[in-house]
């Protein structure tokens, strides 16, 4: 019969994504790691949500330069003000982190006198449109908390899929998954994008999809060892290939989704949606790239026998007379 | 063979109109509302002649109400155009209504009766989507371990007294440690046992003339939580006194509490109402003015007294023993003497504070009770060049008369303004707070903003959708269309469970609606592809479809459960925004496995599975 001649890629796709396993995962072990140093070098550019502070809206009768209320908020106590424009240019979003010792009343009426005064000594007015004072939310319980979400997904993650699959299987996953987060969270210390809670959620569900992408090829590739004669490596590689068309179809879709979200979410959403959008090209990439060429490595490498279903057999043989 | 049967239908079909149902009074919005309810239940009566009375007060005011209608449960809600007018009408009744009447901002709902009938509402709008304003208030534990091992001071001095074991001293000795040392021919074995039997929670030590009593730590940390949780419940009475309809308010972490008024948009007042804490005192009167001019000018005071000041700042011995606290308080209500015109609140005491009260009375009749207004206002001072935030205590005699009579529980006290005794009448029938608080974060969202957010979070979560099933329809055509199906319906069965559950909905919640439908997306494309595969290895159309479903559905399952664990993970250890995303996603992910491999499946079956010779599928 015919098949609907639209498809994103050839049907008969056969990519030898098993000859370039050293390349791929040196890239991404390479990746990996300056995440990791750009985490530890530059840190993230906390949020408000996690720092504490003061967002100030000030509306200014003319567009001013930026770098001079800067250079005139660091002069006046306020080192790590953040100043930008947006809507017509003379609106002004400020966000302050309290000098030291201040909080609360205090820190909210001096930040906002600050600012006028910035404005008014580089020759504008300023009207405070909007200023709030922002506490860390942050704080040991909640670092805490994250650490315990990490330990009970990674541990929930490897009993479960050690139990469905293998343990081989369990710990390329979890390796593929950590080194997603990883790279994700690197690319917010990298950029100097604003990290706040929301991004967290974004690079937190990253892990969900991620795993979510790893565990349909190799769901595949238990399928093939189980049906296929064949090597390892041409198993790995024909799975990789069979999903091929499925796992750029949903990225694609996902991404579209979330692209959405980033377009027409409005600021707010913007972090959630950035770090997600990173997340499923990462993700995608790294379950054909990274999860498979895993499996073929030292003490992971799998073979037929991790996979053939022992407990059937063991139950039949017990069976004969 | 393709088959499929006939109850899934029709549990799908109940599932359908289930989901419409229960989703529907989303589709509705909400009418900007002030609600009057009566004060106290039963005093005030809520009717047709004062819903005239309202009407006639906002006609004066000039503020067009959709309408003003009494309700089922006792309450008058008028419902008015925007949330503008809403801020202008609570403003405008407040005042004219009188002390009677509780006037809250609240939004009604404007979906049919039948609806509501069905339990079907909408789901509860998060702050960030309605505007409202937002604090978060740390609790001075330090400050509630102070009060109480300084009263755990003032119980062990009346414990050895009534045991009648002499003693020269009772004194804290750092945060955890109290002293006692007895007089020279005291019981020491009386002492040790009656303090035992009056303190079981602390350690006693008996050393020469002295007992130590230790507070265990344990003891130390209940304290403090119970410091916080007694806050949460006087925030709790004060806000709903104060009128605002779902308020929000919740312990954060150790010693934080958080408060979200939706609608409200005044921080100065909810913060005066909030942060406000004061209470009475009653104390005996050890010398009169002139005892106590007499005192301050040779440096004279006695131990057991202090100089308290009046309004005029005239001083006055009370004694520091404290007779009665303001925690003793059960009720207080603001009243105006008929005779003579002064202002007051009539005090109610519990059993406790009620006898001491009355054993007080019973042995000084002709002598005089003072009472003491404390207040406690946060201040921010400048120490060395910083800024520290503190708490400034004022107190003042507000009445010292003499005591008439013998009286226990109920009473009444008069030397305020008419302002000053409704305010501190509601502030002691809330309770008293445990320990100050101070006010670490305010947030105020506009209702512009909110409305903004969610036009904001609906047009990305509506783009998503178009993108998706656009895509669907152009790749897979008549599966696409079937996905299509199965992705709506997945939306609909979200929102209809999130507003069974009244889960609160938030900007993130946006995000986690549009995440679930690239979640679904990928259950579909799995399947969809799976067909596809089939085909092309030359299998007949029917059978494609079958083993399609069949083959994907244990994928779908393994990637789900395991995306499933991190949204609970999400959910179990995150806080507010995080976990309002979580429960959308453990909801998205929960249905689409549903509306993927069960209704897709029905559907296809329904479209495909009749036909006997399917040459060809469009797929």
């Amino acid at each position: 019969m015919k098949i609907f001649p639209l498809t994103l890629l050839p049907n008969d796709a056969n990519i030898d994504f098993m000859r370039l396993r050293w390349v791929s995962i040196a890239v991404a072990a390479i990746i990996m790691f300056v995440a990791i140093g750009a985490m530890g070098t530059r840190g993230f550019n906390y949020a408000l949500d996690f720092t504490g502070g003061n967002l100030i809206e000030a509306q200014l009768d003319k567009a001013l330069s930026l770098d001079a209320v800067r250079d005139k908020l660091a002069a006046d106590g306020y080192d790590s003000a953040q100043v930008q424009t947006y809507g017509s240019g003379n609106q002004l979003l400020i966000r302050l982190q309290p000098r030291e010792g201040e909080s609360g009343d205090a820190a909210t009426a001096h930040a906002a006198e600050a600012v006028t005064r910035a404005v008014v000594s580089n020759g504008g007015t300023a009207k405070i449109v909007r200023n709030e004072f922002v506490g860390p939310q942050v704080g040991k319980e909640l670092a805490l908390k994250g650490l315990y979400a990490l330990v009970f997904v990674v541990v929930g993650f490897l009993i479960y899929i050690a139990f469905r699959f293998e343990w081989k299987f369990a710990v390329a996953a979890i390796i593929t998954t950590l080194h997603d987060v990883i790279v994700v969270a690197g690319w917010f210390a990298v950029s100097g994008h604003e990290f706040d809670l929301t991004v967290l959620a974004g690079i937190l569900s990253v892990m969900g999809y991620s795993i979510n992408d790893t565990i349909v090829v190799f769901d595949r590739v238990r399928e093939n060892f189980r049906t296929m004669r064949a090597d390892p490596e041409t198993v790995l590689n024909k799975s990789i290939n069979q999903t091929l068309s499925r796992t750029i179809i949903t990225s694609f879709v996902a991404f579209l989704t979330v692209l959405a979200l980033y377009l027409y979410g409005g600021g707010s959403l913007r972090g959630m949606a950035e770090s997600q959008m990173l997340g499923i090209i990462i993700g995608t990439l790294s379950s054909i790239f990274v999860a498979c060429p895993l499996l073929t490595l030292g003490l992971l490498k799998v073979t037929k026998q991790d996979l053939m279903p022992k407990a059937k057999d063991e139950a039949a043989l017990a069976r004969r007379p | 063979m393709l088959t499929f049967a006939r109850w899934k239908y029709f549990a799908i079909l109940a599932v359908l109109i289930l989901s419409v149902i229960y989703a529907l009074p989303n589709a509705y919005p909400q009418d900007p509302s002030v609600q009057v309810s009566a004060a106290k239940a039963g005093t005030t009566a809520i009717d047709a002649s004062l819903a005239k009375r309202i009407e006639g007060i906002l006609a004066e005011a000039k503020i067009p109400a959709k309408s003003v209608l009494v309700e089922e449960q006792g309450n008058l809600l008028v419902r008015l155009a925007d949330t503008e007018q809403q801020t202008r009408a609570a403003d405008t009744l407040r005042p004219r209504l009188g002390g009677d009447y509780v006037v809250a901002l609240s939004l009604a709902p404007t979906a049919p009766k039948w609806l509501e009938s069905l339990a079907a509402k909408p789901m509860p709008r998060g702050l960030d989507l309605q505007g409202g304003v937002h604090f978060v208030m740390q609790v001075d534990q330090n400050a509630a371990l102070d009060k109480r091992l300084d009263a755990y001071v003032e119980d062990i001095r009346s414990t050895l007294r009534d045991a009648g074991v002499p003693y020269t001293s009772v004194v804290r000795r750092g945060n955890e440690a109290l002293v006692a040392t007895l007089g020279q021919n005291a019981d020491k074995a009386k002492a040790q046992e009656r303090l035992r039997t009056a303190f079981p929670n602390l350690i006693i030590n008996l050393d020469g003339q002295t007992v130590a009593l230790e507070v265990p730590q344990a003891e130390l940390s209940r304290i403090a939580l119970e410091a916080v949780e007694q806050n949460l419940n006087t925030l709790r009475n004060r806000i709903n006194a104060f009128g605002v309809a779902e308020p929000v308010i919740q312990r954060q972490g150790t010693d934080r509490i958080v408060i979200q008024l939706p609608g409200l948009q005044d921080t100065v007042e909810a913060k005066r109402q909030i942060g406000a804490t004061a209470t009475l005192e009653f104390r005996a009167v050890t010398g009169d003015e002139r005892a106590a001019e007499a005192a301050l000018k040779d440096r004279s005071i006695p131990p057991d007294s202090r100089i308290y000041y009046t309004q005029d700042k005239v001083p006055l011995l009370l004694s520091k023993r404290l007779l009665v606290s303001g925690d003793q308080l059960v009720n207080a209500q603001p009243l105006t003497d008929s005779q003579t015109g002064e202002q007051g609140v009539d005090i109610n005491l519990n059993s406790v504070g009620g006898q001491r009260m009355l054993e007080h009375t019973l042995e000084n009749v002709g002598k005089r009770l003072g009472i003491v207004y404390v207040e406690q206002i946060p201040t921010t001072s400048i120490v060395d060049g910083k800024e520290v935030q503190s708490v400034r205590t004022e107190e003042r005699v507000i009445n010292s008369a003499t005591i008439r009579g013998v009286f226990g529980k109920s009473f009444r006290t008069t030397g305020l303004s008419a302002e000053e005794s409704k305010s501190l009448a509601n502030q002691l029938k809330s309770g008293a707070l445990a320990a100050p608080m101070v006010f670490v974060e305010e947030r105020v969202v506009g209702p512009s903003l909110g409305a903004e957010n969610v036009k904001r979070g609906t047009t990305a979560v509506l783009y998503s959708f178009v993108f998706a099933l656009s895509f669907f329809l152009i790749y897979y055509r008549v599966f696409g269309l079937i996905t299509c199906l199965a992705l709506v319906l997945n939306l609909l069965m979200v929102v209809a469970l999130m507003s069974l559950m009244g889960a609160t909905m938030s900007l993130p919640g946006f995000a986690g609606l549009a995440l679930s439908v690239g979640m679904s997306v990928d259950a579909n494309v799995l399947i969809n592809e799976r067909i596809r595969e089939e085909l092309r290895a030359g299998v007949p159309p029917q059978a494609a479809i079958a083993t399609g479903y069949d083959k994907a559905s244990g994928t779908i399952f393994d990637s789900n459960m395991t995306a499933l664990l991190a949204g609970v993970a999400l959910w179990a250890f995150g806080t507010g925004p995080l976990q309002g995303f979580a429960m959308t996603m453990i909801i998205g992910i929960l249905t689409s496995v549903f509306t993927a491999v069960t209704v897709s499946r029905g559907i296809a079956t329904l479209i495909y599975g009749g036909r006997r010779k399917l040459k060809s599928i469009a797929i």
